[in-house]
């Protein structure tokens, strides 16, 4: 039993993470319709920047602890941001209203480019961070086993549900919100009324992308190891979590990337470790088949 | 001209981008030290990112202003310019500067040529972007490698063998998949090359795990062998013909298989685009719902599509595998997927010489510059990206329909 709220937490943390990169191909798909191939790029890039910042923070500029992570946080989040704006600005916009592979492809080739930009300039090292917080509260304790909840893990899935509904207050109560629920609804029509549609969507991008960063800085500290190629994986991964919770749908990125999380975890406790990308890439199709529209999607209705 | 200065502060902005971009990630470097990780900053490099987006952008948009013409190929040329590329291939071995290098690097481009061709039905003709293509690529691999060694089967016997494997997991892995839209296709097939991949690297009393297999079975010539001792009872192929045995027989004959191969593929690819079932591929790639309403079973359609790309990709693999001697799943990664996908887009989605000259600039100009190999993805990216905003129906472009209603008059 403790074994097994302990996977539970584990799974949780892990799901939170992907749920905030979730959200990133979530939101996209929901404007503009397509796949942002390359967001997995962004949370690996946002992973670097985080290590940099944090690293230099405390090291060369003697912040605390503390100090560190919230310059890591600023850090990050600005420049990854700008990232996800560039990444839009060249391989999407140019390309809006062309057939629908065009921008697919172009994204492929984005992620593909960001890959090997921070391999070619950080090298192909696994970069290891020894863990910085430690400790934790016991949250039960059965004969044989303890069951922790560490403190990281507590902020990390504090500060995603602090983000969530901001996120979602955002959505739902600001006229940015309503212009991109416009948006989403119907770009044309959105226009007419005035509304400035590249913008709405690079904001889109922008607010993706920062999100991608902060789980790669939640990940940064939460495993320690990041190397260049963590983007493909747990893109994957989280796009399988947009799918499940109903791709465009923000509530169904929390509950689907919390879900991805519980199989992963699960999956990798119970039956075998190796085997858990292909849980989870099973889990992808088997809801395409069954359910494309996702646990609170809705059915997108296809006009002649 | 007077727009030089748009054309400066379009090129100064995204300078300016390209520096703050680069200046977390290029501009600091991680460094292990004794203690733990640590940054060193190397700023310099910024500044040549700055001058280099600068100069790249300007050049960039003037480019775009001036008009290019598009080099899309009457078919007529692109005919003759394909019997031409195929002369040239034949006799290749027998020109002067033809030495075992440049054959085995002929023999790699004729590789991914062949796989261009196969995905190119898939790709360019149905109109599926197939992301997990060297999946199928692997299990031919691995079909072939392991029939010979579990079987002791020759490679001529193994290779429809392989074909036919490959063509079947095509076949099964599609029928479930290829209701989906395109793009959810794409991340579907991608997550199956993945599968694939780590299944492979995981059954390891079956595939060898990450070390692979090795000491696979060389291929023959009607029971001649390219050894320098025959094995026992059968002759090599220099005694056979009475010739002293070379090295390069070998590399020879490996280029003429895949040359043939590579053929077949094509040969049989056109052939099928003129028959009904080439036609509803196109047909289907142009308006699903049109074609439906025709009663064109989509899914049958697209299956077959399928089915062929992957049949063509078991061939590649089990002389892929025949050639090395030894395979492991990395040689299967997604990032193969991705360059015979880059190969295709850049041919052109749909043209067979373009889709040669793709495979010669992606596999052959990095084979050459050696230096240039570790920018080679960069560069794979780079063609994939700027080929889709300039000219999103790629480089050599004849996308015309195969039939057209003749003006009865």
């Amino acid at each position: 039993m403790a074994y097994f709220i302990q996977q539970l937490l584990n799974g949780l943390t892990l799901g939170t993470i992907y749920a905030l990169v979730a959200i990133g191909y979530t939101m996209v798909y929901g404007i503009i319709g397509m796949i942002n191939f390359a967001h997995g790029e962004v949370y690996m890039i946002g992973a670097f920047i985080a290590l940099i910042a944090f690293l230099g923070a405390t090291v060369h500029f003697g912040f605390g602890l503390t100090g560190g992570l919230i310059a890591a946080l600023v850090i990050t989040a600005l420049f990854t941001g700008l990232w996800g704006w560039s990444i839009e600005r060249i391989a999407y916009r140019p390309l809006r209203g062309a057939p629908k592979l065009a921008p697919l492809i172009s994204a492929i080739g984005m992620s593909i480019i960001l890959q090997n930009f921070v391999q070619l300039s950080q090298g192909a090292r696994v970069m290891t961070l020894p863990p910085l917080l430690q400790g934790g509260i016991e949250v039960m304790s059965d004969d044989s086993l303890t069951v922790n909840l560490s403190w990281l893990q507590m902020g990390i899935i504090g500060l995603t549900l602090v983000l969530m509904t901001g996120l979602t207050l955002i959505i739902n109560r600001t006229a940015f919100g309503r212009a991109q629920r416009a948006c989403a609804q119907d770009p044309k029509m959105a226009a007419l009324l005035g509304i400035h549609v590249d913008r709405v969507i690079s904001a889109t991008f922008v607010i993706g992308a920062v999100l991608a960063s902060v789980a790669g800085l939640m990940v940064t500290l939460y495993y320690g190891v990041i190397d260049f190629y963590i983007g493909f994986l747990a893109g994957m991964k989280a796009f399988t979590a947009a799918v499940l919770g109903g791709i465009g749908s923000l509530p169904g990125a929390l509950l689907g990337g919390l879900s991805i999380g519980l199989i992963e975890a699960l999956w990798s406790a119970y039956f075998s470790i190796e085997y858990k990308d292909v849980a989870v890439f099973s889990v992808l199709i088997l809801v395409l088949l069954f359910r494309p529209t996702g646990i609170l999607g809705r059915a997108e209705v296809e006009k002649i | 001209m007077s727009d030089w200065r748009t054309r400066g502060k379009t090129s100064l902005s995204a300078a300016v981008l390209a520096a703050i971009l680069a200046l977390p990630i290029l501009g600091f470097q991680l460094s292990e030290t004794g203690t733990g990780l640590t940054v060193l900053a190397r700023l310099h490099t910024v500044a040549w990112v700055f001058v280099a987006v600068g100069l790249g952008s300007f050049a960039l948009t003037s480019a775009r202003a001036i008009k290019w013409p598009s080099i899309a190929l009457p078919a007529q040329t692109s005919d003759r310019l394909g019997w031409a590329l195929a002369i040239f291939a034949l006799a290749l071995p027998f020109l002067p500067f033809a030495d075992r290098s440049l054959i085995d690097k002929a023999t790699l481009i004729l590789i991914y040529v062949m796989l261009g061709w196969g995905l190119n039905v898939v790709v360019g003709w149905a109109g599926l972007l197939d992301l997990g293509y060297a999946g199928f690529y692997a299990i031919g691999a691995y079909s072939y490698a392991l029939l010979a060694q579990a079987f002791d089967i020759s490679f001529w016997l193994c290779l429809p063998l392989a074909g036919l494997f490959s063509a079947l997991f095509g076949l099964a892995l599609g029928f479930p998949v290829l209701r989906l839209r395109g793009d959810y296709l794409a991340i579907v097939t991608m997550g199956f090359g993945e599968i694939i991949r780590i299944v492979l690297l995981n059954w390891q009393s079956l595939t060898g795990g990450p070390n692979g297999i090795s000491n696979i079975a060389r291929p023959t010539l009607f029971g001649l062998t390219f050894t320098a001792r025959a094995l026992d009872g059968g002759k090599t192929f220099a005694e056979a013909l009475g010739i002293p045995y070379s090295a390069n027989q070998r590399i020879f004959f490996l280029y003429f298989l895949i040359l043939a191969l590579a053929l077949l593929t094509n040969f049989l690819a056109l052939r099928l685009r003129r028959l009904p079932l080439g036609r509803a591929w196109e047909a289907l790639r142009e308006d699903e719902i049109a074609c439906r309403s025709l009663g064109i079973n989509p899914t049958n359609i697209k299956l077959s599509a399928f089915a062929i790309g992957a049949m063509c990709a078991g061939f590649a693999g089990s002389f892929f595998a025949t050639r090395q001697g030894f395979i492991t799943p990395e040689s299967f990664s997604f990032i193969e997927s991705a360059v015979i996908v880059a190969i295709v887009v850049l041919g052109g989605m749909g043209s067979q010489v373009g889709i040669v000259f793709a495979a010669i600039i992606l596999v052959g100009l990095p084979e050459w510059f050696r230096d240039l190999q570790n920018y080679r993805m960069l560069a794979f990216g780079l063609t994939l990206l700027v080929v889709m905003i300039f000219k999103p129906s790629g480089l050599v472009s004849r996308r015309s329909p195969t039939i057209v209603l003749k003006d009865p008059a």
